[in-house]
């Protein structure tokens, strides 16, 4: 067990399986060590923090975030969400400053991180300076945590650090708030409203995250924060032609109804969804394919491909 | 076209919609929506209510990126709606006008969304640039909504400019400022007042009380038939200007000369013309 590692955090999600599986297979990473969500928080038996352990033993070099989550509904209360979220990358980036293998950090960030208002650009760019304080419980927990990844790209400016912001993700076999949506027999929408959506299917959504962990390093000296990257499929849908497109049926409400009704099944409409569902969120991504060589799948295709099916009853 | 084919047509428009078959763009322009349903239905106000006249056609591009800029007036943004189909109906290149909008316009239910659909976006810099850079026909009322909202006595006189940010996007871009003035719009609704607390109540940026609304209800929302006209200036070359994209002072100045174009165009339409109601 020597040479250089890579550790996955919420390596028991699917995209942490999915990735960790995928840079097992490859051979330019020596070995891949697997953290769950919950082993953020974890502390070992000797007083270090199981991620600390984690770190010295396999003298990882790489470390992917992967565990900052969105979904309420599914992972527990809200404050246990946020303590995950925001203390679990607040302890991993403590971890990584003070040990001396650490050369590269991918963070897991999201499309949440611009907010969505209509006092905002159509089209978000890595640069885009907001005119709207982004709100919601989620949305400041991808906050919180940027600005950790900030601090920490500061701190140790010989880390390469990128934080990635993915579009909702859909996939054939993932879980998530997406495919939880378009699940819902009538997919509930705020009455008056079409937002613009985004997505990037979750097998892109793997090449980028691969591509962020084993790629060249840079060699360009110092630097002065951390490369940010937008992930998404390029274009956008209206939400009420993805609702079409899945053979679904749309359910306009009153939005004051919807902010009543909170939750439905597993499909959670907190303020920060309200907004979403509202105004909308699309983002620029030739940063990505200028950077990465990567384009991901238009998200027309890609909802296409993992919601298509269902058009014939 | 038969009845049968206008039949088949519409029903393969429906069709088409209820499948979800159909493209936007990254800003939420829909261009069958925007053809096939919004246009025939703008089409006779175009044509047999304001019996709108087009001149100067021959000064927008037909092809690559321009900046239009306009008077607004009117309550509601007619004018817009009108200059749009009358870009893609009597334009030979039949160009679609991307709109610049307020805030309000996105933050109101069903108002946003039609906006978006037809090929509008936010005013702000960033999408002004992103269309204009990328050969789009965007067209912008500076005035806002002091244009709309002015009463009926101040017709035809333009209001402050705001900040020119308009002028800067075509800078930046290199896009060439093309001004129009709309002649007629200003008699649709004649402003004769604005019930402050109530628009504060709504929400709205003014109440419009005009001679026929709100008191005849529903028949008071009609808009009175006058004659319209709409004019296209020759196009201001922002080349030169572009070393000045961030000098405020010229700015400014080619704000204020875009704006004194257009008033005078207004004056030679407004003679033309004569009376608001003629046929």
């Amino acid at each position: 067990m020597t040479g250089p590692a890579v550790l996955v955090t919420g390596a028991d999600r699917y995209l942490g399986g999915r990735l960790a599986a995928r840079l097992t297979a490859d051979a330019r990473v020596a070995r891949v060590v697997t953290a769950a969500t919950d082993d953020l928080l974890r502390p070992a038996g000797d007083g270090r923090s199981k991620i600390a352990e984690m770190l010295a033993d396999d003298q990882v070099c790489t470390v992917v975030h992967l565990a900052i989550g969105a979904s309420a509904s599914r992972t527990g209360s809200r404050a246990e969400l946020k303590e995950r979220n925001v203390i679990g990358t607040m302890r991993l980036l403590a971890e990584c400053q003070r040990s001396p293998h650490v050369r590269r950090v991918v963070v897991k960030s999201a499309a949440a991180a611009y907010g969505a208002s209509i006092r905002d650009p159509a089209i978000f760019t890595e640069d885009t300076e907001l005119r709207a304080v982004p709100r919601g419980d989620y949305t400041k927990d991808v906050l919180d945590a940027e600005g950790y990844v900030r601090g920490f790209a500061r701190r140790r400016p010989d880390v390469e650090v990128t934080t990635l912001r993915l579009a909702p993700l859909i996939g054939p076999k993932a879980d998530t708030a997406m495919s939880r949506y378009f699940a819902l027999p009538v997919a509930p929408t705020v009455l008056g409203f079409d937002p613009r959506v985004q997505f990037l299917h979750i097998d892109d959504a793997v090449d980028v995250l691969h591509h962020a962990t084993v790629r060249e390093h840079a060699t360009t000296g110092h630097r002065h924060g951390p490369d940010v990257l937008n992930v998404a499929g390029p274009g956008a849908l209206p939400l009420s032609m993805a609702i079409r497109r899945a053979g679904r049926t749309a359910l306009p409400v009153p939005e004051p109804a919807l902010r009543a009704l909170v939750t439905l099944g597993s499909v959670d409409f907190s303020r920060d969804q309200l907004d979403f569902l509202r105004y909308g969120r699309v983002m620029d991504v030739r940063r990505l394919s200028d950077a990465y060589g990567i384009t991901p799948l238009p998200t027309s295709e890609a909802f296409d491909a993992v919601f298509g099916g269902r058009k014939d009853p | 076209m038969s009845l049968e084919d206008a039949l088949g047509k519409v029903i393969g428009i429906v069709e088409r919609r209820l499948a979800g078959d159909y493209e936007v763009d990254e800003f939420g322009f829909d261009k069958e929506l925007t053809e096939d349903v919004v246009a025939p239905v703008l089409r006779p106000l175009y044509r047999k209510w304001f019996r709108v006249e087009m001149h100067g056609l021959e000064n927008v591009p037909d092809t690559g990126s321009a900046l239009i800029v306009g008077n607004h007036s009117g309550a509601i943004a007619m004018d817009a709606a009108m200059l749009q189909l009358g870009l893609l109906d009597d334009h030979p290149a039949r160009r679609h006008l991307r709109l610049l909008g307020a805030d309000f316009v996105f933050k109101t239910p069903l108002l946003g969304e039609y906006a978006r659909k037809t090929g509008a976006t936010l005013a702000c810099t960033p999408d002004a640039e992103r269309l204009l850079s990328s050969g789009h026909l965007v067209g912008v009322f500076p005035e806002g909504f002091k244009g709309v909202g002015k009463p009926v006595w101040e017709r035809y006189r333009l209001q402050r400019f705001g900040r020119g940010g308009f002028v800067q996007a075509a800078l930046k871009t290199g896009a060439p400022i093309i001004p129009v003035s709309i002649v007629g719009a200003e008699e649709i609704y004649p402003i004769i007042g604005d019930i402050k607390p109530l628009a504060r109540l709504l929400g709205l940026p003014y109440f419009p009380v005009t001679p026929t609304f709100p008191w005849l209800g529903p028949f008071g929302a009609v808009p009175l038939p006058s004659k319209w006209h709409i004019r296209f200036g020759e196009p201001i070359d922002t080349k030169e200007y572009a070393e000045h994209a961030d000098d405020p002072m010229e700015i400014f100045n080619l704000a204020d000369q875009v704006k004194e174009t257009i008033q005078g165009m207004i004056h030679e339409l407004l003679e033309k013309r004569g009376g608001a109601f003629q046929p």
